[in-house]
């Protein structure tokens, strides 16, 4: 296991399709450096439904993904609306997602739920009209 | 049950993953919600849904799923294939709707990961 390792992505805003790409090259690295298919899979899917939230609610945003010898931190800020009651964004089933985007397959209210339910920490901070930063932990 | 006993079962098209028939499965997960897939799918190895969009790759590939079952006649365009392709998961695609398509493996023995 090698410490002290962190991976950036710009997150484009305007293109669905590509939505998960950084999750995808993030879940392969760990794998080439050894982590365990669980914790693997838990990364890739809570920082997989943080890119979409970005894609869908935030026009994109910046993903920064450190791992080090005991956790992987997963740091998702973006510059969008802000998320004005997060109590309400945390209940399963709530979202604010538009029905294009539920065409789509998301927008079931399951993203934040999720992304809490894979990792071992998660913190929000969020702005109305400024932004939302997103820290999840995974430890190892 | 092998991927290649599911298509014949659901008289199934191989549109990938050939190579891949003999792997041997157990738990599916069907929805046409990704967000559902995400949340209650992470012990499945099969999914079956008729939505038809490359974030059915993604999800399948976030939860390690090795093989992705479209239903309703639905058929992923070349760029998904591309993407299962570079993924190792296999595709198949049957006209059965997707309770049809869940009853007929069901009765084969797989089962729901719950």
């Amino acid at each position: 296991m090698s410490g002290g390792l962190t991976f950036r992505y710009t997150i484009d805003g305007d293109d669905f399709t590509r939505a998960g790409e950084a999750s995808s090259s993030v879940k392969n690295k760990l794998k080439m450096l050894g982590l365990s298919a669980d914790v693997t899979r838990r990364v890739a899917i809570a920082m997989y439904e943080g890119e979409i939230n970005m894609v869908i609610h935030a026009d994109g945003g910046v993903i920064t993904v450190a791992v080090s010898d005991s956790e992987i931190t997963m740091v998702l800020a973006d510059t969008g609306p802000g998320i004005p009651d997060v109590e309400k964004a945390m209940r399963e089933g709530y979202s604010t997602a538009r029905e294009e985007v539920r065409s789509l397959g998301f927008g079931a209210g399951m993203g934040l739920p999720n992304m809490k339910r894979y990792t071992d920490e998660m913190q929000i901070d969020t702005v109305v009209g400024k932004g939302t930063t997103i820290t999840m932990k995974v430890r190892l | 049950m092998t991927i290649r006993e599911m298509q014949k079962v659901l008289d199934a098209k191989f549109l990938y993953g050939e190579e891949l028939e003999d792997l041997d499965v157990e738990f599916v997960f069907s929805a046409d919600m990704m967000s559902d897939v995400l949340a209650y799918g992470s012990k499945c190895s099969v999914l079956i849904t008729g939505l038809c969009n490359p974030q059915v790759v993604r999800t399948a590939e976030m939860l390690d799923i090795v093989c992705i079952i479209f239903v309703r006649g639905k058929m992923p365009d070349e760029n998904m294939l591309a993407l299962a392709m570079g993924k190792g998961i296999a595709v198949l695609a049957t006209d059965h709707y997707m309770f049809t398509t869940c009853g007929m493996l069901y009765e084969h023995g797989l089962r729901g990961g719950a």
